[in-house]
């Protein structure tokens, strides 16, 4: 017997549950996987400007610098996560490339670069009443005026640990869910939709 | 209770763990520091009724600790100058 390796996203049985909320919600709310994305944890000096130069002309962009906030160019996107910690995330197949542009970067400059895409799947909720959805169970003011296009925020949503972004202006956001978490967090979430 | 973390800004109380009493003085000369001297550095805290000086930790947001003075009796937090909190 040849052993295969089968690869799975941490929520690949809710696909159905998923699909059944948007039958019933429709348009105002609809959650869906976007598994095996690139995710890179990078901690560099954010003082020390030489190293964060390379790091943008390998990158391709720059690092956010103000506190929960994202930059993107093209399919990559930086999340800050602390003063001297970012999230690169990237399509499926880049991990290897993204991980090779911050090795590079990064030089022999003290700091570190992690393959992290295991740790979390990411989920999107879509829809007019995605804030309403997350605000049963998020501490933070997720308002558009508060938590506006390019934001992200690490917080908890219903006790688990989660990052939270804002990409653009469409009424979405991308919950980073440690993989763990995952088909709990999920749960909750279609069991919150039924009350919206 | 909104708790504001230096990076993040205010944030809800569950998102951070308390790291106690703030500013205890590691002894000056560890060599020739006593039981006594040990004993005070390790295990005696202050209790006030009051201002106190305490470290948090912004555990489910940016993990990163710091300082602020937090009234015991009403929970009023004074601000701290940001070079200050941030260490």
């Amino acid at each position: 017997m040849i052993a295969e390796a089968i690869r799975r996203g941490a929520l690949a049985d809710y696909a159905e549950r998923f699909t059944t909320l948007y039958e019933t919600a429709g348009s105002s709310v609809s959650i869906r996987e976007l598994p095996f994305l690139a995710q890179l944890n990078l901690r560099v000096d954010a003082g020390d400007t030489a190293v964060m130069g390379q790091v943008t002309d390998y990158l391709g962009f720059s690092l956010p610098l103000t506190p929960n906030t994202a930059s993107q160019a093209g399919d990559r996107r930086a999340l800050w996560l602390g003063p001297d910690e970012w999230l690169i995330v990237g399509p499926d197949d880049q991990a290897t490339s993204l991980e090779q542009a911050l090795r590079g970067g990064l030089g022999g400059a003290v700091g570190s670069v992690v393959d992290v895409s295991a740790n979390r799947t990411v989920l999107e909720i879509r829809g007019s009443k995605g804030h309403d959805l997350l605000a049963h169970g998020v501490p933070i003011d997720l308002d558009p005026g508060a938590f506006g296009p390019g934001c992200c925020a690490q917080t908890l949503l219903a006790k688990a640990q989660v990052i939270i972004e804002r990409r653009d202006e469409a009424p979405a956001f991308q919950l980073y869910i440690r993989s763990s978490f995952a088909s709990y967090v999920a749960d909750w979430l279609l069991d919150a939709a039924r009350a919206l | 209770m909104l708790i504001p973390c230096p990076w993040c800004g205010d944030r809800e109380d569950i998102e951070f763990k308390y790291g106690g009493a703030a500013q205890i003085a590691y002894p000056a000369n560890p060599d020739s520091a006593d039981d006594a001297a040990w004993a005070r550095y390790v295990f005696f805290r202050p209790n006030p009724k009051g201002k106190m000086a305490e470290r948090w930790v912004h555990s489910a947001g940016c993990r990163r600790w710091f300082n602020l003075v937090r009234d015991t009796v009403t929970h009023e937090i004074t601000p701290t100058p940001a070079a200050e909190e941030r260490r």
